[in-house]
């Protein structure tokens, strides 16, 4: 074991992104804003950008699937 | 106050993302505690992280709060001319360490940059630098955690004891749980955080002000108003012929060598805050690339950081950025009777105002991001040059390496005990903590002349190396105590010898300053070297330029050869300044 202790950081950060994203998304889809600039207002900006998390998230699991895979074989 | 642009409250949903964030980040801590067997581990990670990993670490170890917030409130001061820090200020000495010093760090085998020291030179240089590094680091996380508890206070009304302590405790459990590993790892983190937490700002903002376009116009109007130039605050070279004709207060030489040059070389290529990253790295050829890596997205941030407050400065019509009260309540006036406005909330200003509950959460997880990040880095660097530079020199020199592991645990206890210490000491006595920044800012400014020719002139010796830096830090004093910025009496703002010199800004007295203190010791370095006598040779090989062979590369293609990171690097940071001209 190396003193990373087989831990590949893209795991935690893609699990983080993911579920914040998700998160994000149901509350803006749930409750709009009702405050802020334009923009924001209606949950928009938190949905749109929860998604963004999200993608980004389950990017981040893909590309470290292949990198464990390898360890394992 | 702009209508529409009133701050929101914190509810579940935010606090649930600032908890999940939390967890984390002490989740990554726990999954490491295992890995940390030798004090390798837990200090440098076994030098084992790939270059990507170590390249965004060091980029998130220097984006502390205060860098953030900083760089936002200068944003609102001086526009995009702030670019300066990161494009001339940070760009070029990455791209220099990572080509040009890091085969001697990285080759050398040295633990740590005060060791390094040890190696080329004598132990009166490193302990010069083991003690002044250690102490700064302790006091640096201290003022940012004072920072950071004032700034949550004054947001969100969260008590100052409470967030000090919560964020203090949580940067202390996962270092102790995972070392050095593990503040890269969520440094990582941080930064995918920073990034994703920042950029709806802008794209808010932006869209809020009508584009880039809409800002730009609105920046001028608001310059012409002022009586500057209208492109005062959206161009970063123009005005810089003279210290009058801009934001910053200085001309074009003092900022290159100044700020781009001695103070830019002296942080990024001699801090070890930041070459700890690159030491952690699993190669030589991932040490080298890691500054490189890092100098892509510090070229873009100022846009995530910046941005924020320049828009601040003129959304809704006026602004957010609120007044500073003045001793008596009401807001503070300057002697023309202008409201003083607190650009330190320009930013926190903008998250409160644009972002509804949700965002509003992930943004305040990416500044509390930012902190623990500044923090973490402050800390393990502190740990390691204790542990290794002052401990195993000065107290207990041959105990078997469980030993220092376990010294490296309690100097990361006790670091993180004396910054608390040192963010209450801000809180009470500003004057204090302003006074050892100077000391430090003293310290600093002629480093880099003393690696400079340690590394690449084999003559160097360690006298000259230890006077050089003394002179130049005794200069630094001399050249602030004779000199004051405009409209500042003397004191703690310089002119305490009396004044000779008045600078427009303290900007251009700081870079000033840096310059004096370099040449300084540049030159006695140089001096009191060809009087004594040089180290042999056969000493030195691994250490100076010229005694060391080019390290082999192992890149396998083209474009992961550090030479060839570093001129696409340099062609981009081109492009932006002929943008912004």
């Amino acid at each position: 074991m190396s003193a990373t202790g087989d831990l590949d950081v893209r795991v935690p950060i893609g699990a983080l992104f993911s579920l914040l994203g998700v998160m994000l998304t149901v509350y803006g889809y749930l409750e709009p804003a009702s405050s802020g600039p334009a923009f924001t207002k209606g949950g928009q900006i938190n949905m749109w950008w929860g998604l963004v998390m999200l993608v980004f998230g389950v990017l981040m699991l893909l590309v470290a699937r292949p990198a464990r895979e390898k360890v394992a074989r | 106050m702009a209508p529409g642009l009133t701050p929101v409250g914190l509810r579940w949903i935010d606090y649930s993302i600032i908890g999940i964030y939390f967890a984390f980040v002490l989740g990554i801590g726990w999954q490491l505690r295992r890995a940390m067997r030798t004090s390798t581990d837990f200090f440098l990670s076994g030098r084992s992280l790939p270059a990507w990993i170590t390249g965004l670490a060091f980029l998130s170890a220097n984006l502390g709060a205060q860098e953030v917030i900083g760089m936002g409130a200068s944003g609102a001061k001086y526009g995009i001319s702030t670019s300066h820090f990161y494009w001339i200020g940070a760009v070029p000495a990455m791209l220099f360490v990572g080509l040009f010093m890091m085969p001697f760090y990285y080759g050398s085998k040295a633990r740590s940059v005060p060791e390094y020291l040890r190696l080329r030179f004598d132990e009166k240089t490193r302990a010069f630098n083991a003690v002044s590094f250690a102490v700064m680091t302790v006091f640096s996380s201290g003022v940012s955690m004072y920072a950071m508890g004032a700034l949550m206070h004054l947001l969100l009304g969260w008590s100052f004891n409470v967030s000090v302590l919560i964020s203090a405790a949580i940067v202390l459990t996962y270092i102790l749980l995972g070392g050095l590993t593990s503040a890269i790892y969520n440094e990582v983190l941080q930064f995918f955080l920073i990034v994703f937490g920042f950029a709806p700002l802008v794209i808010v903002g932006l869209n809020e002000v009508g584009g880039w376009n809409g800002l730009k116009a609105k920046l001028s109007a608001l310059a012409v108003a002022q009586g500057h130039p209208s492109g005062a605050y959206t161009h970063a070279w123009q005005g810089l012929d003279s210290p009058t004709h801009n934001l910053i207060g200085v001309e074009w030489f003092g900022l290159v060598m100044g700020l781009g040059f001695v103070l830019s070389f002296g942080y990024w290529c001699t801090d070890f805050l930041v070459v700890q990253r690159a030491m952690a790295a699993d190669s030589m050829d991932s040490a080298r690339r890691t500054p490189l890596i890092a100098a892509v997205p510090k070229m873009v941030f100022p846009f995530l950081v910046i941005l924020p407050g320049m828009i601040a400065l003129v959304i809704g019509g006026s602004g957010i950025i609120p007044a500073k009260t003045a001793p008596g309540g009401g807001p503070l006036l300057d002697a023309a009777g202008k409201i003083v406005l607190d650009y330190d909330l320009a930013t926190p200003s903008m998250l409160m105002h644009l972002f509804p509950n949700g965002m509003l959460g992930l943004g305040l997880a990416a500044l509390l991001a930012s902190f623990m990040s500044g923090m973490a880095g402050n800390i393990t660097a502190f740990n390691t040059v204790w542990t290794y530079d002052l401990y195993q020199t000065y107290v207990k020199k041959d105990a078997d390496d469980a030993h220092y592991l376990w010294i490296g645990r309690v100097a990361t206890v006790v670091g993180i005990a004396l910054a608390i210490a040192a963010a209450y000491v801000a809180a009470a006595f500003n004057n204090i903590m302003e006074l050892l920044q100077l000391v430090f800012a003293f310290v600093n400014a002629p480093l880099f002349a003393t690696f400079f020719l340690g590394m690449f002139w084999r003559r160097t010796t360690g006298h000259g190396a230890f006077w050089g830096l003394l002179s130049g830090t005794l200069a630094a004093a001399v050249h602030h105590g004779l000199t004051l910025p405009a409209g500042a009496v003397a004191g703690v703002k310089g002119g305490y010898f009396g004044v000779v010199q008045t600078f427009r800004s303290e900007m251009g007295q700081t870079f000033w300053t840096a310059i004096f203190a370099w040449t300084t010791c540049f030159v006695v370095t140089i001096i009191v070297s060809m009087l004594t006598r040089p180290r042999p040779d056969e000493e030195l090989v691994g250490l100076v330029y010229a005694l060391t062979p080019r390290p082999p590369s192992t890149a396998r293609a083209f474009w992961e050869k550090p030479a060839f990171l570093g001129v696409i690097t340099l062609v981009l940071l081109l492009i932006l300044n002929l943008i912004f001209r």
